[in-house]
């Protein structure tokens, strides 16, 4: 490991080129996240937080700067790395729940195992305990089509969680859920991140997800406007 | 294994979309065989019947012989040497006598091929026992394409003129005696099949024959001054052309065919790229390879081919096997086709055919998924998630 922080940005820069224009979407970010954190990036709608997650990730990388995730740095890892730190490290939790739709919620969240060459017999353990945990056992069966909003943003949790990775970047989870679900999530997932010890880290803007983070940092422009610690307004726990 | 898993997954999920093309994949496989094994049938159908009938297992040709150069006949024959007469004698060959002659049916003036064969000969499927009359009669066959141009039947009488080994003009009248149904289109249009030995005598050119058939199997092959041997590779070559350009046409509907199919798979491609680009994004964010990405969508569109042989074969098998015992009726006019061809046509198919046709499709099918899918690898995962091409 490079440093002890589960995450550290330096001078993290991404801009986007528009035509012959060029749109900064993120401006000398300086951010560094412990294990375990239950954090949001928080902010108006282009303010970057997206972009900041999906270089978390890997999925993209900086324009210049550099992003330290357990010890790699994204903007140095090929094609093939960046999918290998996906696979073994880091869970997606997208607000379109993005499952696969000919599968079965049992094969959804069974997907991430079968990239980690376990046998059948664990992929079948380890995937209904990631069900049981979510509280969807009994729809294993179900494809994604016959499952509420909540339900299948529950299974794209357990998906997410199934192979117990580190972190767990979570785009805008409860924007396409009513409030009584997204309750129920965030519950579920600061569980987890109090049971398992699993980072999260939020993109949102949505005050319900806010009032559950222990850590909120605002970003205007692309830029850290504000770094603070909360107090979580709707007790659920939390390991810090 | 992981990705053949996946992709077989993925296709049997697709449900409705993939049996349509498996469907219409497996129709193209049945099609394409059926027709190819139609053509390869008709090919098979021609050369047995052309061998049977006339060709025999290789002729002897008089050196001067020349079936296509009318002028040459009048040259184009010679005592039979030794060598061969003593294989005629063992009934391993028969001779035949060419001469030009003209027919003259209802007055009018039709140019002929005059052929003079041993009435008894068995070696060809020939049927010139028909010759075996009486010394009062001059009997004569014709081949049924001749009779329906001529208007001659069976029991006509007609008057036949040749020139004998002097140049001199002479004629007979000649009864039909029987009018052969051959598929041969050789012997069936614009030849008179006369006794060998009649003719030898009318021509004076006895002891003399134009060609010597050699029978089916045999091998000896003994050298015969001034003439040559033709074996059938040489003698079936026109048969061959011939197929060849009736093959064309098969081709055509071949390509059309694997065209359609290629079509299909290409179209699914191209939408399951554009509707699955999301999907993509999430199996990148899952920890998949643009590489495996690739592999996956690849396969499963090549396994549209490997479907569809399975279900080709379930229903074509069965339908293939009927088809190549009943064969295909064929409509009284065919024979205007300009082909030899039988009653019926039994199509051939080749363990070739099948597995080539197999191999080609699954080959094709292959390329044609890769080719879309192969734009996935210049897709970011960031844009892929948000359903956007790069």
């Amino acid at each position: 490991m490079e440093n002890s922080f589960l995450i550290e940005t330096r001078d993290l820069v991404k801009t986007y080129s528009l035509g012959e224009h060029a749109i900064k979407a993120l401006d000398k970010v300086n951010l560094k996240f412990e294990k375990g954190e239950f954090t949001g990036l928080v902010g108006p709608s282009g303010s970057g937080k997206t972009t900041l997650l999906n270089i978390i990730g890997s999925l993209d990388s900086p324009t210049s700067g550099s992003a330290v995730v357990m010890g790699r740095k994204v903007e140095e890892l090929s094609h093939n790395q960046a999918a290998a730190l996906r696979n073994h490290h880091i869970g997606f939790i997208f607000q379109t729940f993005n499952l696969l739709p000919v599968y079965t919620v049992f094969e959804n969240v069974e997907f991430p195992l079968l990239l980690l060459d376990y046998s059948a017999e664990e992929r079948s353990r380890m995937t209904m305990a990631a069900l049981e945990w979510v509280g969807l056992a009994d729809r294993a069966k179900s494809k994604p089509a016959q499952l509420s909003g909540g339900q299948s943003q529950r299974v794209a949790i357990a998906r997410a969680v199934v192979k117990k990775p580190a972190l767990i970047l979570a785009d805008e989870p409860t924007a396409n859920l009513d409030a009584e679900n997204s309750r129920h999530i965030l519950q579920t997932m600061e569980r987890l991140n109090r049971d398992l010890g699993t980072t999260f880290v939020f993109a949102t803007h949505d005050q319900k997800v806010i009032d559950y983070l222990r850590r909120k940092i605002t970003l205007v422009d692309g830029a850290v406007f504000k770094d603070e610690p909360m107090e979580p307004q709707r007790r659920g726990g939390g390991r810090k | 294994m992981i990705i053949p898993k996946l992709a077989l997954r993925n296709l049997l999920g697709a449900g409705l979309r993939t049996w349509l093309n498996v469907v219409v994949l497996s129709f193209s496989f049945v099609v394409i065989i059926w027709t190819q094994g139609l053509y390869k049938g008709m090919n098979d159908q021609a050369e047995r019947a052309s061998v049977d009938a006339i060709l025999g297992g290789g002729q002897y040709w008089q050196g001067k012989y020349d079936p296509l150069d009318v002028f040459s006949l009048e040259d184009a024959h010679a005592v039979v040497p030794e060598e061969l007469r003593a294989m005629i004698a063992a009934d391993r060959a028969t001779p035949i006598l060419v001469v030009q002659g003209t027919l003259y049916p209802k007055g009018r003036i039709q140019p002929v091929v005059i052929k003079g064969i041993d009435p008894d000969q068995k070696l060809l499927s020939l049927p010139s026992h028909f010759l075996k009359t009486g010394e009062d009669r001059f009997p004569a066959l014709i081949g049924s394409r001749m009779a329906k141009n001529t208007g001659l039947t069976v029991g006509d009488t007609v008057t036949l003129r040749w020139r004998d080994v002097n140049g001199t003009f002479d004629a007979r009248d000649v009864e039909i005696v029987q009018v052969m149904k051959t598929t041969v289109q050789s012997i069936d249009q614009g030849q008179v099949w006369i006794p060998l030995d009649k003719l030898r005598t009318l021509a004076g050119m006895e002891d003399e024959a134009s060609l010597v058939v050699v029978a089916q199997g045999t091998l000896e092959r003994p050298e015969a001054p001034g003439w040559v041997f033709r074996d059938l590779d040489f003698l079936l070559s026109d048969v061959k052309q011939l197929v060849r350009m009736k093959s064309a046409g098969a081709t055509i509907l071949y390509v059309v065919l694997i065209m359609l199919a290629m079509l299909a798979i290409f179209d699914t491609q191209i939408l399951s790229i554009f509707r699955r680009k999301k999907e993509m994004g999430t199996l990148m964010a899952l920890g998949f390879t643009r590489g495996r990405v690739i592999r996956l969508f690849t396969l499963e569109g090549a396994l549209h081919g490997v479907l569809a042989a399975i279900v080709a074969a379930l229903y074509g098998i069965p339908f293939l096997t009927w088809y190549a015992r009943q064969g295909w009726a064929l409509p009284e006019g065919i024979d205007s086709y300009g082909f030899a061809i039988g009653e019926k046509l039994f199509p051939v198919y080749s363990a070739g055919l099948v597995i080539g046709t197999t191999l080609l499709v699954l080959v094709i099918t292959t390329i044609v998924s890769f080719l879309p899918t192969r734009k996935i690898a210049k897709l970011k995962p960031t844009e892929a998630l948000r359903g956007r091409m790069s």
